[in-house]
């Protein structure tokens, strides 16, 4: 039977919505901090160290996020992890945020004016104390904009988990059209609703970034 | 129990794959010469106040909405006022669109880069506004956004994969369809992850060659 699509349809994409972030929240915070160790580790003074991460980010931004999710998904079972589209898609959505937030905050340390190190350095503090105390405050500002324009594409990422079975807002649509076969007023509602999560954060990165302007900022080399 | 990689299943159909990839660089190549006709077009209306209203609308819609949910409302809403379209056309015409609206901000970056005095220039040497459009906007802004042209092409590659779930042909549809003969996902989005990564790397050596041989003797002149 065909049902109708009402406000209860409605309303089951707009609860969606709260998986939707919450599997974006869960990527963003793994991925930030495997990122942060990525970033740092891109510009250790080992190179093959270095190099090695240098691989890691180049494999994960030349491949697509779909293939990666796929790889996650049914690569998890073959090491004896539990493989669930939970899983999968949380651990493929952190390995690609992992890379690219790593990319971006290391364009962003390596912004901060080489004197500073040499000003930390010269008043005898050790490698580690140099990047906490001096370093990262300072790259925090510059990071800011182009990490949460990040946080837009992830959000956006986030919809291909619906390929690999987890049901988030863009799954969520697909089971209310298969119920209503109303497929242009269920996917343009998952438009307005991805709109109206993505664009204040677009703003706000916009925002973020003018008042910095008069810093030279890397722009994320990120689009899609 | 152990698994037990099977690659030879895989390259029993390395033909299969490699047609696939052709398929995505074909796709990919056509919505880049396209979406960049739409960039350019939108980025020269937008001198008007109303076309320059819609074609913000339309670039901040594209960048807020994942691919994959653009993909789904042309396959599957459009039918509902009558515009049909097989996958492929579907593929491309979300490709299409969805670039569009990047290179409209990309094209927009790079006509912003020529400065005001350099046309004031143009115009007191007495060039037509065609030649001043050819040669002291166009050729300069080009020389400016090909970079990240280049990079915009290698994420729409990259991207292109979504449009597996539509079946329109690509190297991702190519390879759910040997999965779907030979059970053997891990290893056959192993090795399409590896032709993903080979494209990527390639394209961009690629375009940084096209670079040099278009630009470098510009760059000289810059220099003198």
């Amino acid at each position: 039977m065909i049902r109708e699509f009402t406000f209860d349809e409605f309303w089951f994409l707009v609860l969606a919505v709260r998986w939707t972030i919450l599997l974006s929240a869960i990527a963003f915070i793994g991925g930030g901090a495997a990122g942060l160790v990525i970033a740092i580790l891109r510009i250790s003074p080992r190179k093959p160290l270095a190099r090695m991460v240098a691989g890691y980010i180049r494999v994960l931004q030349g491949t697509p996020l779909l293939i990666q999710l796929y790889l996650v998904y049914f690569g998890a079972s073959l090491f004896h992890i539990r493989s669930d589209a939970w899983t999968a898609a949380a651990l493929g959505l952190i390995l690609y945020a992992s890379a690219f937030l790593g990319e971006i905050w290391r364009g962003c340390i390596q912004a901060v004016p080489n004197e500073q190190w040499e000003a930390a350095n010269a008043l005898g503090l050790g490698y580690l104390s140099q990047l906490r105390f001096v370093i990262l405050p300072q790259a925090l500002r510059i990071a800011l904009p182009p990490t949460v324009g990040f946080l837009v594409q992830l959000l956006k990422g986030t919809s291909l988990a619906s390929i690999i079975g987890f049901t988030e807002l863009t799954r969520a649509a697909q089971i209310v059209n298969n119920a209503t076969f109303r497929p242009f007023s269920v996917y343009a509602t998952v438009v307005v609703l991805y709109f109206a999560l993505c664009w204040p954060l677009s703003v706000l990165s916009e925002r973020l970034e003018r008042r910095l302007e008069h810093v030279e900022a890397p722009t994320a080399a990120l689009v899609i | 129990m152990e698994y037990v990689f099977q690659f030879g299943i895989v390259w029993r159909d390395i033909d299969t794959l490699l047609l696939g990839a052709w398929l995505t660089a074909r796709l990919s190549a056509i919505s880049m010469v396209l979406g960049l006709a739409v960039g350019v077009a939108l980025a020269r209306a937008s001198r008007f106040r109303t076309l320059r209203a819609i074609t913000r609308g339309y670039v901040e819609a594209i960048r807020n909405t994942p691919f994959l949910v653009q993909v789904l409302f042309v396959y599957l809403g459009l039918p509902s006022l009558g515009i049909r379209l097989t996958p492929g056309q579907a593929a491309l015409l979300a490709m299409v669109v969805n670039l569009g609206a990047y290179a409209t901000e990309i094209v927009r970056a790079g006509i912003k880069a020529v400065p005001a005095g350099q046309i004031e220039a143009g115009k007191a040497l007495g060039l037509s506004p065609w030649h001043i459009l050819r040669f002291v906007i166009f050729l300069p802004a080009l020389r400016a956004v090909f970079p990240a042209l280049g990079s915009q092409f290698i994420l729409v590659m990259l991207a292109s994969s979504v449009v597996s779930v539509i079946s329109a042909e690509e190297l991702t549809a190519v390879a759910d369809t040997l999965v779907a003969r030979n059970f053997r996902s891990f290893e056959v989005y192993l090795v399409v992850a590896a032709f993903y990564l080979a494209m990527s790397l390639g394209f961009q050596a690629a375009f940084a060659a096209i670079h040099r041989a278009l630009f470098s003797r510009w760059a000289m002149a810059d220099t003198r």
